[in-house]
């Protein structure tokens, strides 16, 4: 929405403040000025004058010199200039010698304007420049009596007869102008018109707001025996306002009229089409004229469209209509899209003798989704969708006709068929004024919040203490729209800072959170870093995940939305977010690519998703390129432990993702809380990443479980160690968590730890063997050990061992 | 005799001060006092001395043999400190060569950002929750005062699962799920991912973060709402940033304002960072609306409360300067390194 200050000032008459005061004033009473344009930003001494006489010039065949008067008593200046189309006598805008225009005449426009200075023209002295409307930074769009080529001429319009010479030329063109550009918020359908904005301006500058007064018009014939109206859709029309207006004479529309639509982005065409413009602007009512002649039966019928009906639009736009859509019909046809646009079959011509004028309320939301099946967007849509009230119809039908008669387009037939079976009413709010006081933290008089509401035109039943709200305020329903319009206006920066003094709560992070900053911290000290990615992915992914077609995580929950294929499933698994991310780390040559990443996987728990699905947290790392399986495996047991948890077990696994021998499943207490391995090279080519690539993921609720902080301090051993050593040789398919656990169930409560500290396979070994070294370290905390202690567990491990088909070495 | 030993201490002091090594040091100390030294033999060689002579002559034979080694001794501490001279010399390094830094990974500005915030408020007693990311219309919308149809739902561009269950377009709802499940006093933070419908581009993004504030207590006021703002932006931006409250609509609170802070990199003059406004709008925020309040269980007449929500990334992008949101969900390490 945008707004001039003329136009504001001619509702609010007593207003006087800058533009940067008036933007200030109006954001913080809560009609957001976004920015402001100042149409004379790059204007300066630009003045009426008048070309007295035109000489060629000596030396030029396309220049001409021409003298000019520039002020009243007959002071002239001597201009050249190549422009096509001035003559002896016309009147001109001319910019003086140090002057400055905002742009060039291609409508280009020049940061901070073109300075104008006297030079020479081929040796003929030259004191200024002849302007031409783009060199003025306008348009022939929202000047159309502006010439296509060449210098604008106000003694052409018969609107400047009385333009004195040496005036502003600014002036005179309506560019001594700021316009303002407003965000509305949508509650403020009132707000969405001039007449709305300037009612605030008035209440925040404490000034009378005057709306235009709207006298009675039309001649003495009665437009009902003319037209009539049927709404057979009263849910989607709540009110129809139809007027006639005869003997049409199409012509341009006053100046005045054309620069306050102008301002407001909006191109003059001719005096109908203006001032159903106008009105839209002026009261946020938009308005739609038909050719009275093209209205079979002369009746109007409001209904739901056809299904399937071909309707063609005023721009020649063939549309398909469905049953909810409103239509505007005549007794044979459709003659318009209620709302958006009129029909091509009922349009005004440059024939139209008489018209019929519609003003009506119509049910914003089917407007709004009308709109949206069809692919339109009009301003009167754009007004309509937001609600407007069926009490602003009637008035905005009655000042269109004034205007009609004040422009002299035609004349206007008296009475009205109005439809309009159910009245919109005031409403009453009961006002606790101690309450206001009570949210908002302040100290205010009842009489002044009495008179902040009047100020906004809310009345007040003092006997009752009701506040009375006008039909045009359908945002303020109650109590709490009472207190902000009292906070306000008062001043939201007047209102005091507080902090909340009631009982203390405890701050504090849940320990869902507290875990997932552990894992941050974990992944962080041995190298990754974080990364985020979408929760949204493409179904693709499990084909290039290889995931089989049957498999259960293929189960997704699907956006019947989506802004496309690629982002239309939840993730079910973790992994492509980050190995996308490490593709494209690849792909950019980075080097040692270490990634981690906190976030939801969503399984359904049903398919249709009936209910919210499982959101579960994965912890998800992943490196390229910069070490092997062990190296993840730290990494992970590196989070593990400091969660609490040290009783893991890596069992093989089998995803298909996984390179096949290189993969493992994180076994705690018998629950799999995650795996990790090396991504399977079929999965790397899938996401063009290079080099080998590890992948870790852990499922932090079944973590959130498990994870224990309970840390109790053990005694440092007072009596030394026994260590032995174990060289073996080892069939190549006994993994050394066999080894592992047959030492630690043989060993018993002596053990300490122990270690691998040397594998070979080679040439000294055997066919289908493979050499490993265990250190085993023994402890008794109450006594040195013995041989004779250790040598039975010895024994006792040994033999065990040997059922795995392991030999000691010699 | 005596002349002996006076030759053998002038021979021992003369060579100990000739000694430039340890190893020469210790080829004096065997030559002198070894088991086959000089000053040795003198001492076996006592037997030969008169039975009336011996105490005198040990006791010389003690003098020489304590001198030469108190003399040993200070030669060996002058010798060790010349040496550890020198080899401190020759270990002379470039301290401006790289260092060696330890490999340690980055955590996400959009991470470091929240950390932030969530400091400042459970510093002020709130506690750190969260709520589903897909949910239910009811909780998004409609507990929110935002009803079917409402030209809201469709600003807000939201994604539907179905009917019923859509991506959460803010993190409003956990106001709800909280309200309904707890009893004032409530002061909680919502942090997490949200969703709408927008292409992506270098200010918009698809899938990005809130975070939601709500406090619930009698006598809560819009002058705690602001006090509480103010001291967050300053805790934030710093000291000096000044905070301006702007009234603005939203379904769920009234009266409801929007926040700028004073442009932090101009001070409020106005620069190309505020587009020369002097203040960059940073948050959303009101007095929950009694419909709100009522709907979640909790009496309006008896409670009051305020709600404020802010965008992560806007917070991350003007923190750390970042001018393209795309960045933030690309991962590449040269910009998740700089954090």
């Amino acid at each position: 929405m945008n707004t001039s200050l003329s136009w504001i000032k001619a509702y609010v008459p007593d207003l006087e403040c800058s533009a940067q005061e008036y933007t200030d004033a109006m954001t913080l009473s809560g009609t957001k000025v976004e920015g402001f344009d100042r149409l004379d930003a790059d204007l300066e001494k630009i003045i009426v004058a008048k070309i007295l006489k035109i000489e060629k010039h000596p030396d030029a065949d396309k220049l001409i010199v021409c003298q000019v008067q520039i002020d009243e008593e007959g002071n002239t200046v001597q201009i050249v200039t190549g422009a096509p189309n001035v003559k002896e006598g016309d009147v001109v805008p001319v910019v003086l010698d140090g002057g400055r225009v905002a742009g060039g005449h291609d409508g280009k426009k020049t940061e901070g304007g073109i300075k104008i200075k006297k030079g020479k023209l081929r040796g003929v002295e030259s004191n200024g420049m002849m302007c031409s409307i783009e060199e003025l930074g306008q348009t022939r769009d929202m000047y159309p009596d502006a010439p296509e080529y060449g210098i604008y001429i106000f003694s052409d319009n018969p609107y400047y007869d009385n333009l004195k010479i040496g005036s502003s030329a600014i002036e005179a063109l309506g560019l001594n102008d700021v316009v303002f550009e407003y965000e509305i918020t949508n509650n403020r359908v009132d707000c969405y018109s001039v007449l709305g904005i300037a009612r605030e301006a008035a209440a925040t500058f404490k000034k009378d707001f005057v709306p235009p007064v709207v006298t009675k018009t039309g001649n003495n014939e009665n437009c009902a025996d003319m037209i009539s109206v049927e709404v057979q859709a009263p849910d989607l029309c709540r009110r129809y306002v139809g007027r006639v207006v005869k003997n049409i004479k199409i012509g341009p529309s006053p100046m005045w009229m054309q620069r306050r639509l102008a301002s407001n982005g909006i191109r003059p065409i001719n005096n109908l089409v203006d001032i159903t413009n106008y009105i839209m602007e002026e009261y946020g009512q938009p308005m739609h004229a038909y050719d009275l002649s093209t209205i079979a039966g002369s009746k109007i019928i409001v209904r739901r469209a056809v299904e399937g009906e071909e309707f063609v639009t005023l721009d020649g736009v063939s549309h398909k209509m469905d049953s909810s859509m409103l239509m505007i019909a005549d007794a044979e046809k459709s003659v318009g899209i209620a709302g958006i646009m009129g029909g091509d079959n009922s349009k005004i011509t440059d024939d139209v003798t008489t018209m019929l004028f519609e003003a009506a309320c119509f049910d914003g939301t089917n407007i709004r989704l009308s709109g949206k099946k069809l692919g339109m967007r009009t301003d009167a849509q754009a007004k309509f969708e937001k609600g407007l009230d069926p009490n602003t119809t009637m008035e905005a039908m009655d000042r269109a006709c004034q205007l009609i008669e004040e422009l002299g387009a035609g004349e206007v037939v008296g009475g009205c068929v109005d439809v309009y079976p159910e009245k919109k009413e005031p409403w009453k709010i009961k006002f606790d004024w101690e309450r206001t006081n009570r949210v908002l933290g302040t100290d205010i008089s009842k009489s002044d919040m009495i008179a902040i509401f009047k100020k906004v035109d809310l009345g007040y039943d003092e006997s009752t203490d009701e506040v009375l709200v006008p039909t045009w305020r359908q945002d303020v329903l109650s109590q709490a729209d009472l207190d902000e319009e009292v906070a306000r206006f008062y001043g939201y920066d007047i209102i005091p800072t507080s902090l909340p003094n009631g009982e203390a709560t405890t701050g504090k992070l849940s320990f869902k959170l507290t875990v997932e900053n552990i894992a941050r911290d974990v992944a962080e000290r041995n190298g990754f870093s974080e990364g985020m990615t979408y929760s949204f992915e493409s179904p693709k992914v499990f084909d290039k995940l290889l995931i089989p077609a049957d498999d259960v995580i293929r189960n997704t929950v699907t956006i019947s939305n989506p802004l496309g294929e690629d982002f239309s499933v939840m993730r079910t698994i973790p992994l492509n977010g980050i190995l996308t991310s490490i593709a494209t780390n690849c792909n950019r040559r980075n080097k040692e690519v270490k990634l981690y990443e906190l976030a939801k996987i969503y399984i359904p728990k049903s398919i249709p998703v009936t209910e919210l699905p499982d959101e579960r947290v994965q912890f998800t790392l992943a490196f390229n390129e910069c070490g092997d399986f062990y190296d993840m495996k730290g990494s992970v047991l590196d989070f593990l432990e400091e969660v609490g948890i040290d009783k893991v077990k890596f069992t093989v696994s089998s995803k298909t993702f996984l390179h096949p021998g290189r993969q493992a499943e994180m076994v705690v207490d018998g629950d799999v809380i995650g795996y990790l391995g090396e991504v399977h090279p079929q999965v790397c080519d899938n996401y063009n990443i290079n080099g080998r690539t590890y992948v870790a993921v852990i499922d932090m609720p079944k973590i959130l479980d498990k994870a224990s902080f309970d840390i109790k301090y053990k005694g440092i051993a007072k009596f030394p160690a026994v260590s032995r050593d174990l060289s073996m040789v080892v069939p190549k398919n006994v993994l050394a968590g066999d080894i592992e656990e047959v030492i630690i169930k043989n060993a018993g409560k002596l053990l300490e730890s122990c270690s691998l500290f040397d594998i070979y396979e080679g040439e000294q070994i055997k066919e289908g063997y493979k050499s490993m070294a265990y250190s085993i370290s023994f402890r008794a905390n109450d006594r040195t050990l013995e041989d004779k202690d250790i040598t039975p567990v010895m024994d006792k491990i040994l033999k065990g061992l040997g059922s795995l088909g392991i030999e000691l070495r010699a | 005799m005596k002349e002996k030993l006076e030759a053998i201490k002038i021979a021992a002091l003369s060579k100990l001060s000739k000694c430039t090594n340890l190893d020469g040091l210790n080829d004096v100390k065997v030559e002198f006092l070894g088991k086959k030294g000089e000053l040795t033999t003198v001492l076996k060689s006592l037997k030969d001395v008169a039975p009336e002579e011996r105490p005198k002559v040990g006791q010389m034979v003690n003098e020489v043999r304590s001198l030469i080694e108190t003399k040993l001794e200070e030669t060996r501490t002058a010798l060790a400190e010349k040496l550890r001279e020198a080899k401190l010399a020759s270990e002379v390094i470039d301290v401006t060569l790289p260092a060696k830094k330890p490999v340690i990974g980055h955590r996400h500005p959009n991470t470091l950002a929240l950390e932030e915030v969530e400091r400042i408020f459970i510093g002020m007693g709130y506690e750190v929750v969260e709520g589903p990311e897909v949910e239910l219309d009811y909780y998004n919308f409609e507990a929110l005062n935002i009803p079917a149809n409402h030209p809201a739902k469709d600003e807000q561009d939201t994604f539907y699962v179905n009917g019923d269950i859509l991506l959460r377009t803010q993190t409003s709802p956990c106001q709800v799920r909280v309200m309904e499940n707890n009893k004032p006093p409530i002061r909680i933070l919502a942090p997490g991912r949200v969703f709408r419908s927008d292409e992506v581009d270098g200010t918009h993004s698809p899938c990005f973060h809130q975070i939601e504030g709500l406090v619930v207590d009698k006598n809560i006021t819009f002058a705690d709402l602001k006090g509480t703002l103010a001291e967050f932006a300053k805790e934030l931006f710093g000291e000096d940033t000044k905070v301006k409250f702007r009234p603005h609509h939203f379904p769920f609170t009234e009266p409801s304002a929007e926040v700028d802070v004073s442009c932090f990199k101009c001070g409020g003059k106005g620069c190309r960072f505020c587009k020369g406004s002097g203040w960059i709008e940073i948050l959303g925020c009101g007095m929950v609306h009694p419909k709100v309040l009522r709907m979640s269980g909790i009496n309006p007449d008896e409670y009051t409360g305020f709600a404020f929500g802010v965008g992560l990334e806007r917070i991350a992008l003007l923190k750390y300067e970042i001018d393209d949101m795309r960045l933030l969900y690309e991962n590449d390490t040269r910009f998740l390194k700089q954090f």
